[in-house]
């Protein structure tokens, strides 16, 4: 029998509220993190979309100058959610050689990297600063959240684009299964809201370009859906093998009771019409789970607004789910928070724990117009779930063909 | 031409903005290790400011002989002259 996993902490910062409670007020609400860009880069650069879901509250108002100053704004946001999950948990006493990190990243340290090659440019190697590299690495938040813990069981950090977050979850899961890790932070974060990655995504006609209208350019399954709406931020969750959990008498606000993680070896960028790779990864995470397609009630979309993403993402729920994808109120929270890339599964993660933990299911802004071809219940409204025993499902799908699932079972 | 108090000034917030500490504490006979707790990444961030703030060039080798302020206030002194 392998080992339960349970969620014990919660922590979040993201264009609709810089921490859990906040954001998830304004989840129920229904409200968009989605503003006009007022850096001078936009228009330096003509970038052709002047918007973006930018967090609420900036790292630097809640780290001190020296920490925020060592660490590329992905990071900050990380030790920022993963301090606040820390807290949230109550563990006052760990075994740090049993408490591991996995935090993961889509892009990473953009901003480092590309400010330090402008300073290469313009003022030659010996103004690099020495603190560039670490900064700039990938694993660079999970080192400074390992680092802000004290993390021994290993730092990883998961990269699969836009699944990346929910990849962490999987490999959370895993670690403390295995009986490498009793206690994992987990969480993605992301902070590209950068002229490159917007220019690059712009250029491949991901993002939507409704710069009159930002708060509501993010429609997901919206008829006049045009694209995704760039967001920044990270959410972190603590899991924690069940048995270490009940000794202390922790908070309990579900049960990860799944995962999976497969790849489409289809295309690059565009995903596999048919859903098959999504597919897979949705009966296998409730396999792992050991949950029945009936047990689904609630999924937190990956769904961006994008006119072909949307689609078979409900082509590969209504195969995995069969004729029981009708009974399940989907929520796609990427229509208030944008698009936060490696830190999006992280934060949907969240938003589905509190969406099993208070049985309510957040809000999907913005559609009007309902795509007929993606005939799914969609929340519009926050809308309260089931009594009794289900599961809940986040997807995440990213760049690389990359689909990852986690379940998430009720434990009240 | 900086004075040594001036230098002493422009060194001690640098400093402070790798590190934190307060500029008083940053005196003369100090240690930047020892005593101000600074590592060799955030020195070579002092020194990379300190070049660009005082128009001087500090030497790769140079920099272990800095082991105090009053070291590193002596020679961009002597490297401005």
């Amino acid at each position: 029998m392998a080992r339960k996993v349970v969620i014990t902490g919660l922590g979040a910062t993201t264009p609709i509220g810089g921490d859990v409670p906040t954001m998830w007020a304004n989840a129920l609400i229904g409200v968009s993190g989605a503003h006009t860009l007022t850096a001078d880069w936009v228009a330096k650069y003509d970038l052709p979309v002047h918007f973006a879901a930018k967090a609420s509250t900036p790292a630097t108002e809640i780290l001190s100058r020296v920490e925020a100053k060592r660490l590329d704004p992905s990071s900050q946001f990380a030790v920022v959610a993963a301090r606040e999950a820390w807290k949230d948990s109550g563990i006052t006493e760990v075994d740090h050689d049993r408490l591991a990190v996995a935090f993961a990243t889509g892009i990473g340290g953009v901003w480092t990297l590309l400010d330090a090659w402008d300073t290469l440019r313009e003022k030659g190697p010996r103004r690099v600063l020495p603190m560039t590299v670490p900064m700039l690495m990938p694993n660079g938040a999970a080192a400074a959240v390992s680092l802000d813990l004290g993390a021994r069981a290993g730092a990883h950090t998961p990269v699969s684009a836009c699944a990346s977050g929910t990849e962490a979850l999987h490999l959370g899961l895993e670690l403390i299964r295995s009986g490498k890790a009793d206690v994992v932070m987990a969480g993605g974060a992301e902070a590209a809201i950068h002229p490159l990655p917007m220019a690059s995504f712009s250029s491949m006609q991901a993002l939507s370009r409704r710069n009159d209208d930002p708060e509501h350019a993010s429609r997901p399954y919206d008829r006049d859906r045009d694209g995704f709406v760039m967001g920044e931020g990270a959410g972190a969750l603590v899991l924690e093998a069940e048995e270490h959990a009940l000794a202390r008498g922790a908070h309990i606000y579900g049960e990860l009771a799944g995962t999976s993680v497969t790849a489409d070896a289809y295309h690059i960028t565009a995903p596999d019409p048919e859903g098959l790779g999504a597919t897979r990864a949705l009966k296998a995470a409730l396999f792992d789970a050991r949950a029945q397609n009936t047990d689904v009630v609630h999924v937190n979309a990956h769904a961006t607004s994008t006119p072909v993403g949307d689609k078979p993402e409900y082509t590969a729920l209504k195969a995995a789910l069969g004729s029981h994808v009708d009974n399940v109120a989907v929520s796609a929270t990427k229509s208030q928070t944008g698009h936060l890339l490696g830190a999006s599964g992280a934060v949907e993660a969240v938003m589905t724990v509190l969406a099993v933990y208070n049985r309510k299911a957040p809000a999907t802004i913005n559609l009007e117009n309902q795509d007929p071809e993606i005939p799914l219940d969609i929340v519009t409204t926050a809308r309260d779930l089931p009594a009794g025993d289900f599961v809940a499902l986040s997807n995440s799908f990213g760049f690389g063909g990359h689909n990852a699932v986690i379940v998430i079972r009720n434990t009240n | 031409m900086a004075s040594n108090e001036e230098i002493l000034a422009g060194l001690a917030e640098i400093v402070n903005e790798e590190t934190g500490l307060a500029p008083e504490a940053v005196e003369m006979d100090k240690s930047f290790t020892d005593d101000l707790d600074i590592d060799s990444i955030s020195m070579m961030t002092i020194v990379v400011n300190a070049e660009e703030k005082f128009g001087v060039r500090i030497p790769d080798e140079e920099v272990k002989n800095l082991k105090t302020v009053g070291d590193a206030v002596n020679f961009i002194s002597g490297a401005q002259a």
